[in-house]
């Protein structure tokens, strides 16, 4: 009994297992719902979607299999590189105003479908296969009155009629699904424990031996008890190079967030210069100057930078070399009055480590920080932490 | 039984459908949704409706999950057996029993609401898989197992602080409470303030709805904000008049200090407010 469901929403990357299965078989079993299929839909995410994320892939999976048709995965049904933005072609207008509708949005999806099939590789430009750029109905970033966005932000091919198909949970499941607790169990290496607050715990040491002193007439003594007391500043780089890698450094920030207290950060584009922003929005209300940084935050702060380092090599070593505004100062004098006053300091480098090599300007940072730069994985995360936890 | 709306909580059908299927199916709901959405006075609602025990667990950071099961109080019995008091034979005398223990053993089957498990460490739900599952332990010092005569309906609340073991997760039902619709949200208005008039509570509305839709809050205003709006501005006798004033003429809304709780948001959203009507 609905094992073909089973199939398909597994299929769809809920990862339901056997035991939640029999779950709902026990709970139709109770009959608590009768005869109404979009109770039963309720009844079944409850039992097997665990996460508001894979609400929309549950959704996906319902709507396949209840439609009884082969709904067209549009996202991963056609690989990815087809769909960069890598030739975003300029229409003229003559060009838009030549391009006319091809009829109905049922037409249009059956196109799609027969020319999904027949089309064997990647494709852009052009005005019939589907891929970017190019005028053909189908694809992203492209100019026509009615076509199929693929792959690109919002939604394709949908038919709003039944609950699944609303799909209401997409916000959420485009909230990255982060499996970040095997970076929590990492970064909770880092942890340093200091007592403070209220005297609650047994000391016990001392009240042996203030027991002894007393020749044996117990006399209780209490400590504060431990908290964590490691103070984190995190400096991410953002934007340009970077977006390669966001998936990584969101998983990594989440997983900082929810285990220190004492956790600040901020964000900068390829080095930092004199000025650091609050937001990843870099908007100038969030700006901060890396002064009042300096000043703000005592030697106990350990730093991380978070960044590729992949830049000019002159946006490191001279005046002005950022590319975004002319720097007074170079961006490796910045780096230096930052990593003195944080004597505790790495660079977690999300790029492979074997591409190092080949680029200069990592190979200069590196160099500033002391060789204490780290792959953004788990092996390089573990090194940069006993990096961290030595003793300056 | 079937959990349903009554007349001091309000219930999507969804949320009706994912208790009833905890309660019959004897497993663990665990509930998220933003801060203030309701997941804490559900358990409240949902004893009141099975007319039985409420056994609330707070979680906090330093919480273990040893505590829910039974403490061993060893440094008072240590000072009893300096005093020679006689109870210091039985250790049974020294267990104190915690939140779990009293669910096992009540006379009636009771609803446990372990609150915010995503504050706790991040060990703290593997702690508790097999005491979830089975709903027995064991006391190591007496050589007792505590077994539950009837398993208790247990509501478990997040937060989303920390994830939760996929192990965890699989013993439990799951239900993610939405922020409700206009509608929806009148009809809880409706239950924790009777007699609201319409005009004032439309206007309210078209103000709060406003306010969340602005993208850069750092705490939105929720449902349990509402209200405490809504009962400020009937304390202070705020008219429906004042409040489309204070929209139009592009000012902050009155009493704004029970919606924001955030002096940031303070500042944005006057900045946007002025921008706005500077647009105008």
């Amino acid at each position: 009994m609905f094992s073909g469901f089973f199939l398909t929403v597994r299929r769809h990357g809920v990862k339901v297992s056997i035991t939640e299965y029999l779950d709902l078989l026990r709970a139709v079993q109770q009959q608590l719902v009768f005869a109404d299929l979009e109770q039963f839909y309720q009844l079944a995410r409850l039992c097997w979607v665990k996460n508001e994320t894979d609400y929309d892939k549950f959704d996906r999976a319902c709507s396949e299999y209840f439609d009884g048709v082969e709904q067209l995965d549009l996202v991963s049904a056609i690989p990815d590189d087809w769909l960069t933005p890598g030739l975003l072609r300029q229409l003229s207008d003559e060009d838009k105003a030549a391009l006319k509708s091809l009829g109905g949005l049922e037409a249009l999806l059956n196109a799609f479908r027969e020319r999904l099939a027949e089309q064997q590789g990647r494709h852009a430009g052009g005005n019939k296969w589907i891929g970017t750029g190019g005028s053909s109905p189908f694809g992203a970033y492209g100019f026509h009155p009615e076509g199929i966005r693929v792959g690109q932000q919002g939604s394709g091919a949908r038919r709003a009629v039944k609950v699944w198909d609303q799909r209401e949970f997409q916000r959420l499941s485009s909230d990255e699904v982060l499996n970040n607790r095997s970076l929590q169990l990492a970064l909770r290496q880092l942890r340093r424990f200091a007592r403070s607050g209220a005297a609650s715990e047994l000391d016990l040491n001392d009240t042996i031996s203030a027991t002894s002193k007393q020749g044996g007439l117990l006399d209780l003594r209490y400590q504060r008890e431990r908290h964590n007391a490691v103070k984190l500043l995190l400096l991410f780089d953002i934007g340009g190079s970077m977006d390669d890698y966001i998936h990584e450094c969101r998983q990594l920030f989440n997983a900082v967030r929810a285990e220190f207290k004492h956790l600040e950060f901020f964000y900068f584009h390829n080095c930092v210069y004199e000025t650091l922003w609050r937001d990843e929005k870099r908007r100038p209300q969030d700006a901060v100057a890396t002064n009042q940084v300096l000043h703000t935050y005592g030697h106990d702060y350990k730093l991380i930078f978070v960044g590729d380092a992949t830049m000019g090599p002159y946006e490191i070593s001279y005046p002005g070399g950022s590319v975004e505004h002319f720097n007074t100062e170079a961006g490796e004098v910045w780096l230096k009055r930052l990593l003195a006053q944080f004597p505790q300091a790495v660079w977690l480098n999300p790029q492979p480590e074997d591409w190092w090599s080949h680029y200069a300007s990592i190979g200069q940072i590196n160099k500033l920080c002391n060789g204490r730069m780290f792959g953004l994985t788990l092996d390089g995360l573990a090194s940069a932490i006993n990096q961290l936890k030595l003793k300056n | 039984m079937r959990f349903q709306s009554n007349d001091s909580y309000i219930v999507t059908p969804e949320l009706a459908l994912a208790v009833n299927a905890a309660v019959t199916l004897q497993k663990p709901l665990l509930i998220k949704g933003e801060p203030g959405t309701g997941k804490t006075e559900l358990a409240k609602a949902l004893a009141a409706a099975l007319d039985t025990d409420l056994l609330q667990w707070h979680i906090k950071s330093t919480t273990k999950a040893q505590q829910g099961l039974y403490e061993y109080d060893a440094v008072s019995r240590l000072r009893d057996s300096q005093l020679g008091d006689a109870r210091v034979h039985d250790i049974a005398n020294y267990i104190k029993p915690g939140k779990l223990w009293q669910a096992f053993t009540a006379s009636k089957r009771p609803v446990l609401l372990i609150d915010e498990i995503d504050k706790a460490d991040i060990e703290f739900p593997n702690d508790l898989l097999h005491e979830l599952d089975q709903m027995a332990f064991d006391v190591y010092e007496t050589g007792q197992t505590v077994r539950a005569e009837q398993r208790p309906v247990v509501i478990i609340t997040s937060n989303n602080e920390k994830e939760l073991p996929d192990a965890f997760l699989r013993r439990c039902f799951f239900h993610y409470i939405r922020f409700p619709d206009a509608d929806a949200l009148e009809r809880i208005v409706d239950v924790h303030l009777p007699g609201l008039s319409k005009q004032l509570l439309s206007e309210a509305l078209q103000s709060f709805f406003g306010l969340r839709e602005l993208p850069a809050l750092k705490k939105k205003p929720s449902t349990s904000e509402l209200i405490d709006w809504l009962r400020l501005l009937l304390a202070e006798q705020v008219t429906p008049e004042q409040l489309k004033q204070s929209r139009e003429t592009g000012g902050l809304m009155p009493l704004f200090g029970a919606l924001l709780k955030n002096e940031q948001d303070v500042a944005l959203v006057e900045k946007l407010l002025f921008m706005a009507k500077r647009a105008r």
